[in-house]
């Protein structure tokens, strides 16, 4: 069983963090009042901005190329992002509309560029990211072998940013604002907070993180842009809910799924496990989410504005 | 006297209706200025003008002797005034102290220094008289203590002037007494006040002048000191008003209705009301007393069958109709005059006319094989108006929403009554009217009792029922006190029961 598990955390670890960057830029939309929905469409963007920034720049740039991927994924989500932050800011669009709008227009212009510049749907790049032994510490025994050995840089990248999101979000006054916009816009309009400009950077910081996600999955596990996440940005939302709207709680409801879909997608190799009928480990996550959606709707933290457009009360 | 607050001549026009019209207030250092009208008589639009949410068409604004213009409410803090709405603008899940910092958040390096701010706010607090736990959640305190919070909100931006909107509605009577001496203090130390509101007794108990707005225009200013809550009323309303509502000494029948032990599990799945045990007789007003959120809610829907109790029975008439459905109470005789008028009583984009028989528009004269009778549908509205006195532009095909508050109520109270009901049920049947419909439907009421029906009054204001009701009940945390003989009670003690002191 041990050496089952030592054997697939890498792979958990390397499937929980595209899912756990896309979640948390969720969070940031959402605790400042827009719901997102379109997440997947964003994570397809980013993935197809680093493909193509990746197959262009490889020859120029080597190795280095994947970093550049990476950022310009980032930017190119938040700035995509900006069509459903104006949608739903400024013209008190249905969130959820517009939303899907982004998820049907990611899609079709990615691919229809993809097609446009290698002929077929598909960009494959050359080298990915590497996989590196954490220094001394991959020698710490039991957690050494689970956490430090063959990481991806960008998970390193992902959990800093985090732990940096935590403490923006609870400590300072910029994450204060943020979530008294996704509770009660109001007060914080009355307060002297500009709701909308907060809003805009909500969504626009999940835009890049969902950008930033959809290229780690490229660079990471896949190595190719398809046009498709294959719903990890619903599994995103999801685990955003999964985890209450909070930066530790989807850090765990990420990592559960991450394992829970390892697991499945391993199961066939591995003895112990193929036993267990194939449909079932890969339903197993899917079913868990459904009963703890059900068990938390009831004492749901979701912000209580979420959802709602914000436009000043004149009474 | 030095002025802090001047407005002159200031007019605004909204399409259609003068809301402000010349009008011209001062308030002075140190004092209460009570701002006085019915509902639309243009205090808030005033207010609003004052606080930077609309731009007047005409006059100027002077703080402290300086002209100004006040663009937004921020630039309205910066200049000292705040203002503590009517419906608290607090974050729930914050604690006191992040919500009075919100906006304004004191640093230390890139953190929030809040250790510092809930000092200076435990320091306000204790100043002022405030009794406030600065790291109280909101969803955890009182609603007292959420209005303090919105005070010392406006402590913390140092505000010099502070406007009170309706301050009083949602508060105790125990609660109005400790906001008064707060306001006193603030006073005190130097604040200035301005008190919309249209309760007379309050502005006796602190104002030191008031000016009364009628329809847009001033009617004057007087010093509390030097008139009464007569005078008052009279410029507020044009008119005489009498305060006390003439009835007789009430004439007890057998009991209409017979609540056994009603329990309500309400959509939050919390025990809302708990064993409630009482009986309304005919040729009575039973008055249900208490602070918003205690239990009516559970106790008017578990009645009505707009949400199923969970324990107990309701008979009706010798009939138990706990579980009826609600057209079969409606048929026993049930009437209901509801909260929320605009969401429970009228279909909004429905005319007046459908309206009035909404509860009965399946049954003869009103629908004849599944078709409707226009003509009897309108020849009932047209009674109903005439009647009750709804005062509608195009009449009986008025749509409901062109309707004011006033005459949208008075055609519910209508509607009902016409059915001729055993029970009336009429939860805050006055809410947000002014003092001549008021007087009106208070009128009505009484009416009905005297014909010998029963009235089940449920109600937030303590004078509506001390003024009306033959025997009171008040609901605290869902329970029921034991229901007393309204002689034997007065406000004092009826506001004790309310805030859940058993005597």
């Amino acid at each position: 069983m041990w050496t089952i598990i030592v054997q697939i955390f890498p792979y958990a670890i390397a499937f929980t963090v595209p899912l756990l960057i896309t979640s948390l830029g969720g969070l940031f939309s959402e605790r400042s009042g827009v719901v997102n929905i379109g997440l997947e469409g964003l994570m397809v963007m980013g993935s197809f901005i680093a493909a193509y920034t990746i197959s262009v720049l490889y020859p120029v740039l080597g190795d280095s190329a994947v970093w550049a991927g990476l950022a310009l994924a980032m930017i190119g989500g938040a700035l995509f992002s900006l069509l459903h932050a104006f949608a739903s800011i400024n013209l008190n669009a249905d969130q959820v509309i517009s939303g899907t709008a982004i998820n049907m227009i990611a899609g079709a212009i990615t691919v229809y560029f993809a097609r446009t510049i290698t002929g077929s749907g598909n960009i494959h790049i050359v080298s990915g990211l590497g996989r590196w032994d954490v220094p001394l510490l991959h020698r710490i025994p039991v957690i050494g072998s689970l956490l430090f050995t063959q990481t991806y840089g960008t998970t390193w990248l992902v959990l800093a940013i985090l732990l940096l999101s935590w403490y923006l979000i609870y400590k300072t006054p910029f994450g204060l604002r943020l979530r008294s916009c996704g509770e009660h816009p109001h007060a914080a309009d009355a307060a002297g907070i500009n709701v909308f400009a907060i809003r805009y950077i909500g969504v626009m910081v999940s835009g890049a993180f969902a950008g930033l996600g959809g290229a780690v999955i490229l660079v990471t596990y896949s190595g190719e842009f398809n046009g498709s996440v294959a719903g990890l940005g619903f599994l995103a939302l999801a685990s955003l809910i999964f985890g209450q709207w909070k930066p530790l709680g989807i850090l765990g409801a990420t990592f559960f799924f991450g394992f829970a879909s390892t697991l499945a997608n391993v199961s066939q190799v591995i003895p112990e496990l193929a036993r267990i009928p194939g449909f079932i480990l890969k339903a197993f996550p899917y079913v868990v989410t459904l009963g703890a959606l059900i068990l938390f709707s009831k004492s749901s933290q979701a912000p209580r504005a979420a959802g709602q457009p914000f436009s000043h009360d004149k009474r | 006297m030095e002025s802090v607050v001047e407005m002159k001549h200031i007019r605004k026009e909204f399409p259609g209706i003068v809301a402000n019209d010349d009008i011209s207030i001062s308030l002075h250092k140190g004092e209460i200025l009570a701002l006085l009208g019915e509902n639309g008589a243009g205090k808030s639009t005033l207010m609003s003008i004052l606080f930077g949410l609309y731009a007047p068409d005409e006059g100027s604004i002077f703080i402290q002797g300086k002209e100004t213009v006040i663009q937004n409410p921020t630039q309205a803090n910066s200049l000292g005034i705040g203002m503590v709405h009517q419906h608290f603008k607090l974050v729930h899940n914050f604690t006191i102290t992040e919500n009075i910092i919100l906006g304004m958040e004191p640093k230390k390096g890139f953190s929030i220094d809040t250790a510092s701010a809930a000092k200076k706010i435990r320091d306000l607090s204790e100043h002022y008289g405030l009794n406030v736990d600065p790291e109280a959640k909101i969803e955890d305190v009182s609603v007292g203590m959420q209005q303090r919070v919105e005070i010392l909100k406006m402590l913390y931006r140092d505000a010099e002037v502070l406007i009170f909107d309706e301050p009083t509605a949602v508060l105790t009577p125990q609660e109005i007494q400790d906001l008064m001496l707060i306001m006193k203090n603030l006073i005190s130390e130097g604040k200035s006040i301005i008190l919309i509101t249209h309760k007379l007794k309050e502005i006796m108990a602190v104002a030191d002048r008031c000016t009364v707005i009628r329809r847009g225009k001033v009617v004057g200013t007087v010093k509390v000191s030097e008139t009464s809550q007569g005078a008052m009323a009279e410029m507020m309303v044009g008119r005489t008003v009498s305060f006390t509502v003439d009835k007789k000494t009430a004439s007890f029948g057998e009991p209409i209705l017979t609540v056994e032990n009603l329990s309500v599990i309400n959509s939050r799945k919390v025990l809302g009301l708990s064993k409630a045990s009482f009986t309304v007789k005919k040729g009575e007003i039973l008055g249900i007393a208490g602070v918003d959120g205690n239990g009516q809610s559970e106790l008017v829907e578990a009645l009505t069958g707009l949400y199923p109790l969970s324990e107990g029975t309701i008979t009706l008439g010798g009939v138990d109709i706990s579980r009826a459905s609600i057209r079969e109470r409606i048929h026993r005789g049930l009437a209901h005059i509801p909260e929320d008028r605009q969401r429970r009583g009228l279909v909004l984009e429905y005319s007046l006319e459908d309206n009035l028989i909404l509860e009965v528009y399946a049954s003869p004269p009103f629908s004849r094989c599944g078709f409707l009778d226009r003509e009897e549908i309108r020849a009932n509205a047209e009674k109903i108006i005439s009647e009750f006195d709804v005062r509608a532009g195009q009449g009986a095909q008025t749509p409901a929403r062109s309707l004011s508050g006033g005459n949208q109520q008075k055609a519910i109270v209508g509607r009902e009554i016409s059915h001729d009901p055993d029970l009336l049920l009429a939860v805050q049947p006055t809410r947000g009217l002014d003092v001549g419909s008021i007087e009106y439907i208070h009128r009505r009421l009484v009416e009905q009792r005297d014909s010998g029906k029963a009235v089940l009054l449920v109600s937030l204001e303590l004078d509506e029922i001390l003024d009306l009701a033959d025997r009171i009940g008040v609901l605290y945390h869902g329970e029921l006190s034991e229901i007393y003989d309204a002689k034997v009670l007065d406000e004092h003690s009826v506001g004790l029961m309310m805030a859940g002191v058993q005597q």
